[in-house]
């Protein structure tokens, strides 16, 4: 009984903040609804039992988010609303309409034509933790290696864009000597 | 789900609740007395025997007075942003457990709400969701000063999170558990068994994340008096003010019983002895946070930056290289 309240609560909540996230103005709105919808979404993994998946999905879209945070921070004032270019309001519909029916019934095919079963049952007297782990380096081994590699690209390629003036720091650095370098315009 | 059980966790969850809370208010009296000792002041010395009803008076103050939401604010961001920094500060304490369970009439008590086996991540994961509290205070006041505030918040959360979570990792491969009851026993057998020995440089990265976690002098910039007023507290009056305060005391209160419970052994055996040890180190760390703020001057945001990308996540992640080496030969 306390699952399908539990259920049907986040569910709601879920889809209320995701709802508020695409059709508002306001950037403050949408980015705070984002985040929680990310959060409540954690309480459907507590919900199945994936202890583990929930907490790691609270980490990493606060995170996420916070990040997204920043980049609102910079390019609007979160205080006003956005003045958004309106264009054809019914291809906009259409296409979402159309993008969400095509998601639904991609993930629920495989469901209804019963194709789907767990290859690796839950193992009885473990921890959902070392579960996780037992998946990650045997079935997913490939996909997960994979993904470090792409991260590790990620990281380097962003070093790489951002890192012009490297070897200097500010935050080494006393007044007098970052007064020398504004004067060389190397910090302008 | 039988009764029992709901209404023992009921019970659990208001008494948490309340002791915390009122902890929360005496925290700022402790606070104001012990940095009135080391600056050679009395501190509130007139309400009250030695200003002790000071919290109350304060409390009444708070209740009071008038809830301004000021104009051109985002309204219901600016309304929800203290509950965060409060509500998530409480959700955090569910795992944590706070005493050796005992019995009561012949009925056994465990003194935490709910023994996730993920416990130590998700008190990091709800500790960090209350960061959200100032961000969006400050993004939703109408105000520079609290705007400066919010771009800070941010900084300092995308800074410290990787160094908590990378200290805490070498700590978990030793334990091989999340639970901080698994942690607690693990280190059950007496001081020698005590994590800190094994994993000295983690516990003292964890506990410079705890300052930035909780936001205390020396990483007290998102809300520093001498720089941007009050930060996302600026705009804020009343009780509003007063749940971002609770949320901070409170979260300072769990993080001390989170650090001893990893590293200083915990409640040990489960003696009442060793319940009594539990308290004399939280009221340790408690007390370092304001030993702290008393001694210590606040750092610039970007040396905050500075030191977790630059010096402490390089530690850290050296620290669990070294671990997993001497684990597996």
């Amino acid at each position: 009984m306390f699952e399908a309240v539990a259920f049907y609560l986040f569910a709601f909540l879920t889809i209320t903040m995701f709802f508020i996230t695409v059709t508002t103005s306001q950037a403050l709105y949408a980015l705070s609804a984002l985040a929680a919808g990310m959060i409540f979404i954690s309480a459907f993994f507590f919900i199945l039992g994936a202890d583990f998946l929930g907490a790691v999905q609270i980490i990493v879209y606060t995170g996420a988010v916070m990040a997204l945070y920043a980049f609102g921070m910079m390019f609007f004032d979160t205080t006003r609303e956005v003045k958004e270019k309106q264009g054809n309001k019914y291809i906009i519909v259409g296409l979402s309409t159309l993008a969400a029916v095509l998601v639904v019934v991609i993930f629920a095919a495989p469901m209804v034509s019963e194709n789907i079963v767990a290859l690796y049952p839950a193992i009885e007297g473990v921890g959902n933790t070392q579960e996780v782990g037992l998946v990650l380096f045997t079935k997913y081994l490939v996909p997960f290696e994979v993904a470090a590699i792409m991260l590790l690209v990620a990281m380097v390629a962003g070093i790489v864009l951002a890192g012009k003036k490297m070897d200097l720091s500010i935050t080494l650095m006393n007044d007098a000597e970052i007064e020398e370098q504004k004067n060389k315009k190397v910090l302008s | 789900m039988d009764t029992a059980y709901l209404i023992e966790t009921i019970i659990k969850v208001v008494v948490i609740l309340l002791i915390f809370s009122a902890l929360a208010g005496i925290g700022t009296y402790f606070e104001r007395k012990v940095l009135a000792f080391m600056q050679r002041r009395l501190g509130p010395m007139y309400v009250g025997p030695y200003g002790l009803l000071q919290v109350a008076a304060d409390g009444i103050k708070l209740f009071t007075k008038e809830d301004i939401i000021p104009t051109n604010v985002v309204g219901p961001i600016f309304k929800i942003a203290p509950v965060i920094t409060a509500a998530t500060a409480f959700m955090a304490a569910a795992a944590i457990p706070f005493f050796p369970q005992f019995t009561v009439f012949g009925y056994t008590v465990h003194p935490i709400v709910a023994d996730l086996n993920i416990g130590i991540l998700y008190i990091l994961g709800v500790m960090a969701v209350g960061l959200y509290g100032p961000l969006l205070g400050g993004m939703a006041s109408a105000n520079k000063f609290s705007l400066l505030s919010a771009a800070r918040t941010a900084a300092v959360f995308i800074s410290y999170e990787v160094v908590s979570g990378l200290a805490i990792l070498a700590p978990i491969m030793m334990v091989g558990s999340l639970s901080l009851i698994d942690f607690n026993n693990y280190q059950a057998g007496g001081i020698s068994d005590w994590i800190v020995w094994s994993q000295p440089v983690a516990f003292v990265l964890f506990w410079i994340a705890a300052f930035a976690e909780t936001g205390r002098t020396p990483f007290h910039l998102i809300a520093n008096d001498h720089e941007i007023i009050d930060g996302f507290g600026t705009e804020y009056s009343g009780m509003r003010w007063g749940l971002f305060f609770i949320g901070e005391y409170a979260n300072m209160f769990f993080i001390s019983f989170v650090i001893p419970l990893i590293f200083l052994g915990g409640y040990g055996d489960g003696s009442m002895l060793g319940a009594l040890g539990l308290i004399a180190k939280v009221a340790f760390f408690f007390f370092f946070f304001l030993w702290t703020r008393a001694a210590w001057p606040d750092v610039r945001p970007d040396q905050l930056m500075w030191l977790c990308w630059k010096v402490l996540m390089p530690l850290a992640v050296i620290n669990v290289v070294i671990t997993g080496f001497v684990m597996m030969f």
